[in-house]
């Protein structure tokens, strides 16, 4: 990276810190998702007197000059006009104080490629081009404000409502004891799937209201469980999870081989995973270990031959319940 | 120190995709090639410095909130695990020296185990 890239990168990055939780969008989201795809244009042999009408009657402030074979080869701006009128020379044509040093952009580049030229060129507004160089729309930071607020409307609104439907769950159904139950099957040694059960359970738990100290634990505990499925079981196993507003309870089993010396198991640093396994970085005789290190309660059970099972609980204190409590006992819970 | 200048100064290479990283903070550094220690010893929002390079270093920055994985000795990740990484807005970065001399800059540029 040179110096003046390296530059002009910082710039950008103090620009977008103002707008941090817009930050990520502004790499998402393309120039012409963004723009203004009406274009108000001039031409060249327009006088500058025309250029004022027309930039009243539309209530804007500049636009793309296109020669009359359609060829973007100018951008005329207010500042423009000023300069013409201060010498009274609105007869002159408008390429004669049209800027011609043509700064662009391309339709299919992120938002943040434009907020970076907005930054360096002091411009007002950037001419969009596509991949053969025809214009395609004007782009305004305004543009950029209105379509940045929109996608974070969508995103927001998406991931509320999730959040919103999930968070009542509880208090919307009645019954004596509600509780949440998901399943995971876990195939055995299929470690291109290891942590897509503890993920999906993390993110199950944000959504239903848990604080993200909470879904962290829990998503630990149950990412160690999933890998011991992983690496030592025969045929894969089964995570259960029930979630209720005042504990969550884990149930991991599968069948066999089986665990030889549980109290060996749980010991720091004891593993019987083979070469192979201890070459992904697994095998660190930790994973037992982090499991009672995150939760309340851990019971193991195993027999040789048929198989283990795991059972952990987490319990809830009060101002970290799930959902927003039962409705009737919540002092209870 | 903000994560921005942590690339610049070690020289390494973004391999998923850019992010304002001159506005996150890590605020802790780690390191290990056992991801059972990772998951007990890293912390949220630091950086995990390993060799592994494989899938499962996605799933545990992922569980654990963390800024960033750097890899070290030019162990290069699938590009299953950069789309995995990306859909989970985790950054890898990727550099040809030894875990070390990584560790070793990060703590003369200040940054401590926790």
């Amino acid at each position: 990276m040179d110096k003046k890239s390296d530059q002009e990168l910082n710039i950008t990055n103090q620009v977008t810190e103002n707008i941090t939780p817009a930050e990520e969008l502004a790499y998402e989201l393309h120039i012409e998702e963004v723009m203004s795809r009406e274009i108000l244009s001039l031409y060249p042999d327009m006088q500058m007197q025309e250029a004022l009408e027309f930039f009243r009657t539309h209530h804007i402030s500049g636009a793309p000059v296109i020669s009359r074979d359609g060829d973007l080869i100018g951008v005329l701006s207010m500042e423009d006009l000023i300069r013409a009128l201060r010498v009274t020379d609105l007869e002159a044509p408008v390429e004669k104080y049209m800027s011609v040093q043509l700064i662009s952009v391309r339709g299919k580049d992120p938002v943040v490629e434009a907020l970076k030229k907005f930054v360096t060129k002091s411009v007002g507004r950037l001419p969009v081009i596509d991949d053969a160089g025809n214009l395609i729309g004007i782009l305004t930071k305004g543009d950029i404000t209105r379509g940045l607020l929109k996608a974070l409307q969508r995103d927001y609104q998406v991931e509320e409502v999730r959040r919103y439907r999930a968070r009542h769950l509880f208090e919307d159904i009645v019954s004596d004891r509600t509780s949440l139950i998901l399943r995971y099957n876990i195939k055995a040694h299929d470690f291109t799937r290891g942590g897509a059960a503890s993920t999906n359970i993390k993110r199950a738990l944000l959504r239903l209201g848990a604080s993200p100290q909470l879904a962290r634990r829990v998503g630990i505990a149950i990412y160690e469980a999933e890998m011991n499925l992983i690496i030592h079981t025969t045929y894969g196993g089964i995570i259960r999870v029930e979630i209720e507003p005042h504990q969550i309870s884990i149930d991991v089993y599968d069948d066999g081989p089986g665990i030889k010396d549980v109290n060996l198991a749980m010991k720091p640093g004891y593993s019987t995973a083979t070469e192979e396994v201890r070459e992904l970085g697994f095998g660190a005789g930790m994973g037992l270990v982090n499991i009672s290190r995150c939760v309340d309660q851990m019971k193991l059970e195993s027999v040789l031959q048929k198989g283990t099972r795991l059972r952990l609980k987490i319990f809830l204190k009060q101002n970290e319940i799930v959902g927003e409590g039962y409705p009737a006992n919540r002092e209870n819970s | 120190m903000d994560l921005q200048s942590i690339i610049d100064t070690l020289e390494l290479e973004v391999i998923t995709q850019p992010k304002d990283f001159a506005g996150m903070f890590p605020t802790s550094g780690y390191t290990s090639d056992l991801l059972s220690c990772a998951m007990a010893g890293a912390r949220k929002d630091g950086v995990w410095i390993t060799l592994q390079s494989h899938d499962n270093i996605v799933a545990v920055a992922a569980l654990l909130d963390l800024a960033a994985i750097i890899i070290t000795e030019d162990a290069r990740p699938e590009e299953s695990t950069v789309a995995r990484a990306n859909s989970k807005n985790i950054t890898l970065l990727c550099t040809s020296q030894p875990t070390f001399s990584i560790v070793g800059k990060l703590w003369e540029m200040g940054l401590r185990s926790e």
